[in-house]
């Protein structure tokens, strides 16, 4: 099949799908680097993650168009406030759910995931009452659009880079919170000890209610930066859902390497079969895949062997 | 101690509950709507099969498959399938370029059957397909995971990616599926017209009598030492691996179950239906069927039926009045039936409408047949008090039951039973 | 360090797991006789319950070997194991609540243990007599239509001996059997395992050292996975290495 394309046009191509891949591959970290902190602190998918996330998709759009209508001047950085703004907004409603509903469900994590999906309802609902069932896009700004070329044949989209970027910046915000910050090390004792870290003076119960805040949050950061590359829909959130379950539950719970690792390999895996097979049998193959390895590693491909 | 030995397969109110529905399915129902409405509750009704399987298998086993859609979409495509060569003779598909083949197959320039549709136009092959393709896809899956230790969270989000790379290969290969819009247009069986009004109705018997074969077939397993051990399985996973069982078979075995009654669901939906397609196999329907069975009471295999019908008989109301309050509502639902009656209606029913109910219902004062035994049945009363805040529904007949001929109040003798759902 | 005798009905030999790195048992030797009561004592994180964990199976060993009745126990699932004859007690009891006292004994009476075998049980006259029997040596003859959630806490640890009896083990291991036990419990404990013990062999892991005197025929102490001295509870005691790490501070 690979007769008709030249060396140098086969290497473009790869290399253009390496780079599709590579976005898909920021979406995919960010949708579950928010998803994998709660899973890790609290054992909980949270079903309506991909609401959260377009939650913030929402919260930039309207942030757009408020820019847009009186903040004319101030357009080109209206992406940082919508930003700051969606993980504010998301952040508030995690807190919000957490305290309403998940810390009663404690330790029944099935039970959680239905809740939570029946939450996903409601807020797909909303988002459908409040901004219609049509899908909306915001303006990009000036200095995102258009694209770069690195070599003749070679163009890379702006938006896209900017995707990456930001996502090397929130993962590394992540790492920072979790591994180098004194709340970082009270989650990780709650997470690995929770009656102990209780004893020694950690609030169990704010700890919880802030990861799954936090959570969300990034789930908010996320939605804004999907609006970079897509429009948003009230549905939009469950496009990409199973993919992030899948991410964070093959990447092992507790291990934001293991995420990151486990977002590489489905989103590189998937874009490039999309280039030999259709998009549908792509999807179908990777998800095949990941299925097939977890039933040979359970526990994810960076859990820790702990005693039990 | 003789009545230890004397495990009752249905209790008096099981008995009477079995009655109970099976009046309202073969008479009530039947007898006072017409039949389009008669085929709509036929329609729910598949989908009880679907929440009965989950009572076995998430209520009983702790196991939540998120993924049942797939099994029902086996099962009614095997059906479609049969019914879809019967509806594509020669004769009727002539004025397709390639006659003879499904017409969805024509459009996608198809121009021979494939190899693994042929089969199909046999019924006793297409039954038994129903039955046993889902069933072996089950065993291949609940094998790949329940012998590696995979459960909880961990099962539930792979079946739910199962159910959806079902519905993306469905939806991707239309040339052999029918795609998105499914396998329509399914006039005849053998010959019979399934879309006329007598035979929505004959069908519309034959889903609730073989509703109630996969009930009995439920009562029997939790009946016996099978159904105590999904119970002890679900709450010490461990202690049952530590007295000598693979948990792992017990696991294949009642998920394989719970997918053969989907299929079966599956089947009976495409029949009185007429069509089949991957809007019933994603993920949407699959979480869907399981609020059925949760409104009902995760432990209750009687509750299954009835938590489906009110479920869909709600969201029928709905749609046609309110559409947009449905998914509200439902999103409620899932909330409350979690937070506030993980037992659902079951514990409703035993709470505060079963105390209401006239003596006879509980059997006390009757007096039974067996050997009357010297025995003091008010600790037994004193614990079923204890336990009394909990919903002690489901499961086996762990108690024995005094069956003396001591008169006692129904309410003191709420029945102990081993399904209770505790945290 | 290997052995031919058979009179061993359990030779564990160069046992090591590590978790990670950590070497949780480090090249664990030791051997249990015929009819002996063995009591593992030692400091917490010394790996006793990890000991436990790898001859049932639930842990896999990273090498050395675990012989039960010149039979290798490494390589076997759990509930292979169980068939083989060992019975393990988990530190909290862990029964079935749901299930009446009955049920749970009979759950784990040595018979019908595969999915069809389950569905074919029978509740016959000899399975009842046997929970009866069973019952009255853990003294719940009277509790047996009881939810197994409803005993007190030395009930359950004595109905999960039960459980354990019943299905008829030659080597039983206990993990902290009276913990949490008022003294009246803790007497009556060790009058149990004196009269079950007939006939079989027991691993215990005990802290109450009343308790461990009262029933250890040889007493093994662990300390940070390895074995740190073994012998009768009086050598034992007075072990200067013993005294340093245990019994001393």
């Amino acid at each position: 099949m690979f007769e008709e394309y030249s060396m140098a046009e086969l290497t473009d191509i790869l290399f253009m799908q390496g780079f599709a891949g590579l976005i898909l591959f920021s979406v995919l970290v960010l949708m579950a680097l928010g998803l994998a902190i709660i899973f890790g602190q609290m054992g909980v998918i949270n079903m309506a993650h991909g609401e959260f996330m377009i939650l913030g998709a929402y919260t930039t759009y309207l942030t757009s168009h408020i820019f847009e209508t009186y903040l004319p001047a101030l357009f080109d950085g209206y992406f940082f406030v919508a930003m700051a703004l969606a993980f504010l907004v998301c952040f508030a409603l995690g807190v919000l759910v957490e305290w309403g509903m998940i810390r009663f469900l404690f330790k029944r994590p099935l039970d959680t995931l239905l809740a939570t999906w029946g939450l996903s309802l409601i807020l797909q609902q909303s988002y459908r009452t409040v901004f219609g069932a049509r899908e909306v896009g915001v303006t990009l700004p000036e200095w995102m659009m258009g694209s770069y070329s690195m070599t003749e044949t070679i163009e890379v989209p702006i938006n896209g880079i900017f995707v990456m970027v930001l996502t090397l910046f929130i993962a590394s915000g992540v790492y920072f919170l979790m591994f180098r910050s004194l709340w970082g090390k009270q989650v990780r004792a709650v997470v690995q000890n929770r009656p102990m870290a209780g004893a020694v003076g950690i609030d169990t119960g704010k700890v919880d209610r802030y990861t799954f805040g936090i959570g969300c949050g990034i789930a908010g950061i996320a939605g804004s930066a999907f609006t970079m590359i897509g429009s948003t829909g009230p549905t939009s959130g469950q496009l990409y859902i199973v993919d992030t379950f899948l991410v964070v539950v093959f990447g092992g719970a507790q291990s934001l390497i293991g995420t990151i690792a486990s977002a590489f390999t489905i989103s590189q895996s998937q874009s490039t079969l999309e280039f030999f097979l259709s998009g549908s049998m792509a999807k179908v193959i990777t998800l095949l895949i990941v299925v097939g390895i977890l039933m040979l590693r359970p526990q994810g491909l960076f859990a820790l062997k702990i005693r039990q | 101690m003789q009545q230890r030995s004397n495990i009752r397969f249905m209790s008096r109110q099981e008995v009477l509950g079995y009655i109970m529905l099976a009046v309202i399915l073969l008479a009530i129902i039947p007898l006072s709507l017409d039949v389009f409405r008669l085929n709509l509750i036929g329609k729910y009704l598949t989908y009880a099969f679907v929440a009965l399987g989950l009572v076995l298998c998430w209520g009983y086993g702790g196991i939540l498959s998120l993924g049942q859609g797939v099994f029902f979409g086996l099962g009614g495509y095997c059906m479609a399938m049969f019914l879809k060569l019967e509806a594509s003779d020669p004769e009727s598909t002539k004025i397709q370029s390639t006659p003879g083949i499904p017409d969805f197959m024509d459009w996608n320039q198809i121009t021979e059957l494939p190899w693994w549709w042929e089969p199909f136009r046999q019924l006793p092959f297409a039954l038994s397909a129903i039955v046993l393709l889902p069933t072996l896809f089950a065993f291949i899956i609940g094998v790949a995971m329940f012998k590696r230790r995979v459960g909880g969270v961990y099962f539930a989000i792979i079946t739910q990616a199962i159910a959806a790379i079902m519905t993306i290969l469905i939806i991707g290969q239309q040339g052999y599926t029918g795609g998105v819009n499914g396998i329509t247009d399914l006039r005849t069986l053998l010959g019979w017209d399934i879309r006329s009004d007598s035979a929505k109705v004959i069908l519309y018997y034959v889903c609730s009598a073989a509703l109630f074969i996969c009930l009995l077939l439920s009562q029997f397993i939790r009946y016996k030492k099978l159904g105590r051990i999904l119970v002890a399985m679900r709450d010490r996973e461990d202690r049952v691996r530590f007295s000598g069982y693979d948990v792992a078979n017990f696991k294949i075995f009642v998920f394989c179950l719970s997918a053969m009654f989907s299929a079966i669901g599956g089947a009976m939906f495409t029949l009185q239906v007429g069509f089949m397609s991957p809007s019933f196999v994603g993920i949407v329907p699959s979480i869907e069927m399981v609020i059925y069975c949760a409104v009902g009471g995760r432990l209750s295999l009687l509750g299954a039926v009835y938590g489906t019908l009110l479920v869909n008989w709600a969201k029928t109301i709905f749609s046609e009045t309110f559409p947009e309050l449905w998914l509200f509502a439902m999103g409620a639902l899932f909330i409350a039936v979690v937070m506030a009656f993980p037992n659902g209606l079951a514990s409703l029913f035993k709470r505060y409408i079963e105390p209401k109910l006239p003596a006879w219902y509980s059997g006390k004062t009757m007096v039974s047949k067996a050997p009357i035994i010297e025995k003091d049945s008010s600790m037994e009363t004193a614990h079923a008090n204890a336990l009394g805040s909990e919903e002690n529904i489901g499961s086996s007949k762990s108690l024995a039951k005094p069956e003396t001929a001591v008169t006692v109040a129904p309410r003191t003798d709420e029945k102990l039973e081993g399904g209770v759902y505790v945290d | 360090m290997s052995t031919n005798r058979s009179d061993f009905v359990l030779a564990v030999e160069g046992l090591t797991v590590s978790f990670d790195g950590f070497k949780a048992v480090n090249d664990l030797s030791f051997y249990v006789d015929e009819g002996e009561i063995r009591v593992i004592i030692g400091p917490n994180g010394a790996g006793k319950t990890t000991v436990l964990d790898l001859i049932c199976g639930r842990t896999q060993a990273t090498s050395g070997s675990i012989k039960f009745r010149g039979e290798e126990l490494t390589r076997m699932k759990e509930h292979q194991i169980v068939h083989h004859g060992v019975g393990r007690k988990f530190q909290n009891p862990s029964i079935y609540d749901d299930l009446s006292v009955f049920e749970n004994l009979e759950i784990s009476y040595p018979r019908g243990r595969s999915v069809f075998g389950s569905l074919m049980f029978k509740r016959d006259r000899e399975v009842i007599e046997e929970v009866e029997n069973i019952a009255e040596i853990i003294f719940l003859q009277n509790d047996l239509d009881k939810p197994a959630g409803l005993l007190s806490h030395g009930q359950k640890q004595w109905l999960e001996i039960g459980m354990l009896l019943i299905q008829k083990p030659d080597l039983l291991m206990l993990d902290e059997p009276v913990a949490g036990m008022s003294v009246a419990e803790r007497k009556k404990t060790a009058e149990l395992l004196n009269r079950i013990t007939q006939g079989r062999s027991v691993i215990v892991i005990e802290h109450d050292m009343q308790f461990v005197e009262d029933i250890a025929h040889r007493v093994t102490v662990m300390h940070q996975g390895k074995v740190l001295s073994e012998g009768s509870m009086e050598r034992v005691k007075n072990d200067p290495k013993v005294i340093e790490v245990y019994l001393g501070h």
